[in-house]
């Protein structure tokens, strides 16, 4: 019988696009507008993600989100390396400047000061050049797209220049980074080196990195770090929730996405549950005379139910598709929504919203076809 | 002849504003194995009403209705659904034909729902439209059939699974004056036969003929039975 409940879905054309059309519609908007929120969380926390070498990063305590620095004294630097458990602690330099292309083009950067010894904090992945070229006087490695952006038209490639605060500076290295929320360019270099191009207030120091020593336990020596030197020690995983948290309760976005979600949602289930019913209100006359040659209802309930799934599995995974062709696409050939990704757990999530909206829309017509009267048939 | 079908007493009340209201009086029938009966009457007799109690459909209010020795009137829902499946055959006047199956996938309905896969249920529905005269059309959807091709679809569908009982509501009320004698001549050819009884629910007294009784209903009654040729002739002059 489920063949031919497929067969009687299938048969009526017009309602059956309708009805997978708009559960793809409403999966695409919710799986596309879900992903980009995300996206755009993960890039506030970029440059806490993108440093890979640190197991903790060490600030003020009234520090609330990555770019609200609050400079720390020199010293503390070495209060921090004092404490027992750390391997090692390096100052870590963020700043906002303006870069001047050779053209005259300005354009604001983030200029991410790594320690000059270790160079850690530094880049994740280097596309051209070294990071050891930083060691050069006036060098700087600036992420792929920050280039692109400084440099339009211009394949990157070290060897540029450009000037920070009249200083000179010097393509060594591109690399690529993770989208700043900001999307400005991510310039790295040492950390003397940042203080010149990015002149900072009386104190320098934005952040300290940390490493644990071997087999340390790192919660217990972030809470060591904090008691000792009364700053604030959190994990990068931490830091980043913490960052992204700020956005979550700070700004306007979630409600803008959360809003064009729900819509997606409430969209979806008005149109696919409307389209449904009226489905199966057509069909009760079948569905009555299959009911008086013999089906029982359960067997009538899983007809119902494997026709609104077959629409939710066709509706989905069309829908999820049509969201992964529109990051794929746009990741390849919009720079500006690099980054952008469907995550698995969004698609289950998704995947669980249509199974609502499916049964949302199949109880009243199950309702319907359980309720039915055999005996309509003789009417 | 034995009775394949007996009714004693029956009736039957619907909810009626605050009270019901009595829309079979005491019903005594029988139909016996190998017979045509015909329902015959005014709109609004109880006709349609007496032939979904008698395939389960519809449960009496009084009364006992057997079927093949069962009774039909205390089952519940499952075993009413389980004995229509097993037991009845049934043509609407409307047909309800699924219109996303072609002919044979329809008229094997019943044995899919006894369990059988479509395909291996259509193959054998096709002999069944063979003998109607339907193989050519056998994989036609019923908006390509005219009114009669798709009642003999029907009939065909009736007949599939060989069942004892037969029911007919109105066989001919959508179709021309040759179709519908076409399509009496072809079920009373095809259904009637020894072990089974055919009930017709008809107010159309150009396919009295083919009837072996007929029994005339006015106000939830029945007040007239006609058991022999002459009998039936004169109710159809009448």
């Amino acid at each position: 019988m489920i063949r031919i409940a497929l067969r009687m879905l299938t048969g009526d054309t017009a309602k059956y696009v309708g009805l997978v059309c708009g559960v793809a519609f409403a999966v695409m908007l919710m799986a596309q507008q879900a992903s980009i929120f995300v996206g755009l969380m993960l890039r506030t926390a970029a440059q806490v993600i993108d440093v890979v070498d640190a197991d903790l990063w060490v600030m003020d305590p009234r520090v609330i989100y990555v770019e609200e620095i609050e400079p720390l004294p020199e010293s503390a630097l070495w209060r921090v390396r004092g404490v027992a458990g750390v391997d090692w602690a390096t100052p870590f330099f963020k700043g906002l400047t303006v870069a001047r292309a050779p053209d005259g083009r300005l354009q604001q950067v983030f200029v991410l000061g790594v320690d000059d010894a270790s160079l850690a904090g530094g880049p994740p992945v280097m596309l051209q050049g070294s990071v050891e070229d930083l060691r050069r006087p006036g060098a700087i490695v600036i992420d792929r797209v920050g280039a692109l952006f400084i440099w339009p038209g211009e394949e990157p490639a070290p060897g540029k220049v450009l000037e920070m605060a009249d200083r000179r500076a010097t393509v060594v290295g591109i690399a690529e980074a993770s989208a700043p929320f900001t999307t400005f360019p991510v310039i790295y270099t040492r950390y003397a080196e940042a203080l010149r191009f990015a002149p900072p207030p009386r104190k320098p120091l934005s952040y300290i990195l940390v490493r644990a020593q071997a087999g340390e336990d790192i919660d217990a020596l972030a809470e060591r770090i904090s008691a000792e030197t009364g700053l604030l020690a959190l994990r990068w995983q931490d830091f980043a929730w913490r960052t992204i948290r700020y956005y979550l309760t700070r700004t306007g976005i979630p409600i803008n996405f959360g809003i064009t979600v729900a819509l997606g949602f409430i969209v979806g289930a008005a149109v696919v549950g409307q389209t449904f019913m009226i489905f199966v209100l057509e069909n009760l006359r079948q569905f009555g005379a299959l009911k008086a040659m013999g089906v029982s209802n359960g067997t009538l309930l899983r007809m119902v139910l494997a026709q609104a799934g077959a629409v939710a599995a066709i509706g989905y995974g069309l829908g999820i598709g049509l969201a992964a062709v529109f990051f794929e696409v746009t990741g390849r050939f919009n720079v500006d929504l690099r980054g952008f990704f469907l995550p698995w757990w969004v698609a289950a999530i998704v995947a669980f919203a249509v199974v609502l909206i499916i049964l949302v829309a199949s109880v009243f017509s199950i309702r319907k076809a359980l309720t039915l009267d055999p005996a309509v048939v003789f009417k | 002849m034995s009775a394949v079908v007996t009714a004693r007493g029956v009736a039957k009340d619907f909810p009626s504003g605050d009270g019901t209201i009595r829309v079979l009086h005491g019903i005594d029938l029988s139909v016996r194995s190998g017979e045509m009966l015909l329902l015959v009457g005014p709109s609004g007799c109880g006709k349609t009403t007496l032939i979904s109690i008698l395939a389960g459909i519809l449960s009496a209010t009084e009364g006992a209705i057997e079927v093949l020795g069962q009774d039909v009137r205390h089952l519940k829902p499952p075993a009413a659904a389980r004995f229509r499946r097993e037991t009845v055959g049934f043509i609407f006047q409307q047909y309800n034909l699924l219109p996303s199956l072609t002919a044979a996938e329809n008229a094997a309905i019943p044995l899919v729902i006894r369990g059988e896969r479509l395909d291996r249920a259509a193959r054998k529905a096709r002999v069944v439209l063979d003998g109607l005269g339907m193989g050519a059309h056998a994989d036609k959807l019923p908006k390509h059939l005219s009114g009669g091709q798709m009642q003999r679809v029907a009939i065909a569908r009736a007949l599939v699974h060989d069942p004892p009982f037969i029911v007919c509501d109105e066989p001919t009320a959508a179709l021309d004056a040759a179709s519908g004698h076409e399509a009496m001549r072809q079920l009373r050819e095809s259904a009637v036969r020894p072990g089974r009884a055919v009930v017709v629910v008809t107010h159309d007294p150009r396919v009295y003929g083919f009837a072996d009784r007929i029994a005339r209903m006015e106000d939830g009654r029945i007040v007239e039975l006609a058991e022999d040729a002459a009998a039936i002739r004169r109710m159809t002059e009448h």
